[in-house]
């Protein structure tokens, strides 16, 4: 029984960390463990908490919109307040990093395909772009970063806003090979490099130049998101400064420097709550008496090592995240076997449009008001389990654009019963 | 990883041809989300360096075409293996970094160059070491010559800039048979067992026994290390052998000297086998050398004994926090008040282990410790030592630097020996290993 602990979360997550967090300001000696990097590299760092429901309109009320929600959504099972009180601990937690906490309303986020984005906390280098303010747009690509093309998203943005949308696309500064990652990009800002043979010019100062050529009327300039790591505050403000308009980034896929810096700050939050975390091996199984789980078994290699609790928290994420799997003979949730409410029919599980309302996309564990999974007669699988985040059914993140919020909130609930029922 | 297992089923991967590490199921997960890039230290600061995507599942594809050529850029990938965690889709990319190493060594590279010679010479350190140990003031004073540094930079490629590690006046083992051996450790564990209080009261029988992998560094440079291991573990009761043994193989596998590699792991494998048949489980105090027993030998090479040698090999600290109470042995311990900067090595990381030794710090009285972030050290081993890679080295380096400065401690701390030496370099501090801060708080 060497290593154990109050509370062990199982993920690294939105989800995970929130419930971590949840549990250790409850009191309790909280362990996160977490297989490989997670996925908030991979997450755009935009904190959505409802966009969509039931219509093509984007809602403006996220809170006032959670009630009309069916019964089996993650957000009935924690209650509107729960959502609001995980919000602030998030505003609190990341601090500079985000704006959006001084309203209730969805902002509008223009997205590197060109589409707008009803979003609730959006990152502090996202703010000057947002489409929820008027002002003529000037969009920069980079001809190496192909996952944004500038003036594609500028035409269609431009007929879904109040004011100019314009792209171009041009070359990022410096002697970088072409297919430099968005990492180096961030780093080469960071540093303000000098980058041009024969003049002294820092990257930061030769890509203002580069865009000044194209700026005309524009009142605020979007680049890609990899402006500056570390230092993106700065990186910001001196191209704006040399630039004379506000500048801003649009929020990009994997991997996506947003997404990381939210990581970081989250991790640093952890880690003064003094969460204990670990990474690196998965959670493969796990041992019980009398329905209440003793302990998991962390996989390092070739054999597995237990770590004991008195409270465990799931939150290992959904189908991308590889917390809910899939064979041909069905869905399942494959550390504690939890059921998976799914038609037994295959043909059931998708409709034929893509982009159809898709049973799948909601399937994940069912749970009881305290966030644990049930199993098929709807009782607790283990007393001492709760769920939270995408591991959970019952709601579809992609088209209602809740992905964050569920995470968020059940994590926060999930966390403090479980410091409460600690025994 | 071979298809001949399943031959009564039809697989779609049998219509390809397969060669004798069929890697190709793994390049298939590779879904190009670049996420290894964006970790990968070397592509950090070397705009040259294609990096781990390119390295790893396509560089594998490529070579699978007959007139394809392994491309010499993975001579320059430093074997950290921050890719393999960092990968969302699980691709085996260091498995197929260390045998695109290996075949590119063996097919691409004159056997009579410079670097070949120099890199076959670095990889096969414990050989070198073997002979300097013999005259350890001689070889101290020689390495330590200006003269001798400006040849072996010139002739060999091997870094002026570096000072070469000291060797101790008493090697490890040398200490231990003196000490010994296997019959003193048996009876000074049996002693702590009987004394009440640690370990003493959870232990059955005489069964505590751990064989010890002491490796090169540790064995002919740095033997405090492996005096603290014994110590600390004989303290909770484990009778500590030390079996014959050779180089893990971390360093050969990084200069892509497989067959020296395997050379060294069929006597290791052999030793450690017949260990783990007397009821011991394996310890090493280098997490380089676990990672490397733990998941490389059963990657790379197919030898009795290999997989039951993975799977009872352990970090020390990891094997007393799995089976003892250490944390509780720990807080009623103390220790002179200072203060550590720590760094975890890559190679700990990759274990899931970066974050134990500052927990176990936590918990002693007088100690402090700061993680300073998760770079690397940049010397990746052999890495550093090379003429043409020390700038590299450097700079990936220099962020630890930064952080070990800012955090203004009174030593630093790592577990893995050339990390050690990259974090002294680059910043000045006196470096101990964790189980010598371990021994100073729990044995008297």
């Amino acid at each position: 029984m060497a290593i154990e602990d109050d509370v062990l979360v199982i993920g690294g997550g939105l989800a995970g960390a929130s419930a971590a967090l949840g549990a250790a300001r409850g009191g309790a000696s909280v362990r996160l463990v977490t297989h490989k990097e997670n996925t908030l590299r991979n997450a755009s760092g935009l904190i959505d908490v409802l966009g969509y429901h039931g219509s093509d309109e984007p809602i403006a009320e996220p809170f006032e919109a959670i009630p009309d929600l069916p019964d089996e959504h993650p957000y009935r099972k924690v209650g509107v307040d729960a959502v609001r009180e995980a919000l602030a601990l998030f505003d609190e937690v990341v601090g500079e990093l985000y704006e959006g906490g001084h309203t209730e309303r969805n902002a509008l986020s223009p997205t590197y395909g060109g589409r707008i984005k009803p979003t609730s906390r959006y990152p502090t280098s996202a703010a000057a772009g947002l489409a929820s303010k008027e002002g003529d747009t000037l969009l920069v690509g980079f001809e190496t970063v192909t996952a944004f093309d500038a003036p594609l998203a500028a035409e269609r943005l431009d007929p879904s806003v109040p004011f100019e949308v314009r792209g171009v696309t041009i070359a990022f500064p410096g002697d970088l090979r072409s297919d430099a990652r968005i990492t180096r990009l961030a780093r080469a800002l960071d540093a303000d490099e000098l980058t041009e043979r024969g003049r002294r010019v820092g990257t930061r100062e030769a890509l203002a130049e580069r865009v000044a050529e194209h700026l005309g009327d524009a009142e605020r300039v979007g680049f890609p998101a990899v402006l500056g790591d570390e230092e993106h505050h700065e990186v910001r403000a001196s191209l704006g400064g040399e630039l004379g308009v506000p500048v801003f980034e649009v929020p990009m896929g994997p991997p996506s420097l947003p997404g990381m810096r939210l990581e970081d700050g989250l991790y640093e939050a952890l880690d003064e709550e003094g969460v204990r975390v670990e990474s690196g091996n998965p959670v493969v199984g796990y041992t019980e008496e009398g329905g209440r789980i003793t302990a998991v078994s962390v996989d390092r290699g070739r054999r597995e090592i237990p770590y004991h609790a008195d409270q465990f928290v799931l939150a290992t994420g959904g189908l991308v995240g590889k917390g809910i799997d899939s064979s041909r003979e069905g869905v399942f949730e494959p550390v504690f076997g939890c059921h998976v409410p799914q038609p037994a029919e295959r043909y059931e599980w998708f409709h034929d449009e893509a982009f159809d309302d898709q049973p799948y996309a909601r399937f994940g564990v069912a749970v009881d008001g305290g966030l644990r999974p049930l199993d098929p007669e709807g009782r607790p699988e283990f007393s001492n389990l709760r769920a939270a985040g995408a591991v959970l059914g019952g709601y579809d993140m992609a088209r209602e654009k809740s992905g964050s919020g569920v995470s968020l909130s059940t994590g926060l609930v999930a966390g403090r019963r479980a410091s409460e029922d600690i025994q | 990883m071979s298809d001949a297992d399943h031959t009564d089923e039809f697989e779609p991967v049998q219509v390809f041809p397969t060669t004798e590490m069929d890697l190709r199921p793994g390049a298939d997960d590779c879904y190009k989300c670049s996420t290894c890039d964006s970790e990968c230290p070397v592509a950090a600061v070397d705009d040259d360096f294609p990096g781990p995507k390119f390295q790893g599942p396509e560089q594998w594809r490529l070579k699978r075409k007959d007139d394809a050529e392994i491309d010499d850029s993975v001579m320059s990938c430093s074997n950290c293996m921050r890719c393999d965690s960092a990968c969302p889709s699980g691709v085996p990319l260091s498995q197929m970094h260390n045998t695109a190493r290996g075949s590119y060594v063996e097919n691409g590279m004159d056997k009579l160059s410079r670097e070949y010679i120099r890199n076959r010479i670095l990889s096969n350190y414990g050989t070198l070491a073997w002979f300097g140990s013999k005259v350890p003031r001689l070889t101290n004073f020689l390495m330590s010559s200006s003269v001798v540094q400006t040849v072996n930079e010139r002739v060999m490629g091997i870094t002026s800039e570096r000072e070469f590690p000291e060797f101790a006046q008493q090697t490890f083992r040398e200490w231990w048979e003196e000490r010994g051996g296997n019959a003193t450790s048996k009876k000074r564990a049996s002693e702590a067992r009987e004394q009440t209080g640690r370990g003493g009261a959870e232990v059955e029988s005489d069964e505590k026994r751990v064989a010890y992998f002491h490796g090169c560094y540790s064995n002919y440079n740095t033997p405090e290390v492996g005096k603290a291991m014994v110590r600390v573990f004989e303290s909770f009761g484990y009778e500590v052998m030390v079996p014959p043994q050779k180089c893990s193989g971390t360093p050969m596998f990084a200069n892509g000297m497989l067959p020296d590699a395997r050379r060294a792991a069929e006597t290791n494998v052999a030793e450690l086998s017949a260990a783990i048949e007397d009821g011991a489980d394996i310890i090493a105090s280098c997490t380089s050398c676990s990672l490397s027993l733990r998941q490389e030998y059963p990657e790379l090479f197919d030898l009795d004994g290999i997989e039951d040698v993975s799977a009872h090999t352990y970090e020390a600290l990891e094997y007393l926090r799995i089976h003892e109470d250490l944390s509780g042995a720990l807080e009623e311990s103390e220790i002179d008040s200072r203060k550590f900067a720590y760094h975890a090595p890559c190679h700990a990381r990759n274990q899931g282990l970066a974050g134990q030794a500052i927990e176990l710090l936590d918990g002693i009285e007088g100690a402090e410790a700061e993680d300073v972030g998760d770079s690397c050290s940049g010397i990746s081993g052999t890495y550093g030592w090379k003429e043409e890679k020390y700038d590299t080295s450097m700079k990936i380096g220099a962020e630890m630097f930064h952080h070990m400065e800012d955090a203004e401690p009174d030593a630093g701390m790592t577990e893995c020996p050339t990390c050690a030496m990259q974090m002294e370099h680059g910043t000045g501090y006196e470096i101990r290993h964790p189980l010598e801060v371990m021994e100073e708080a729990l044995v008297d």
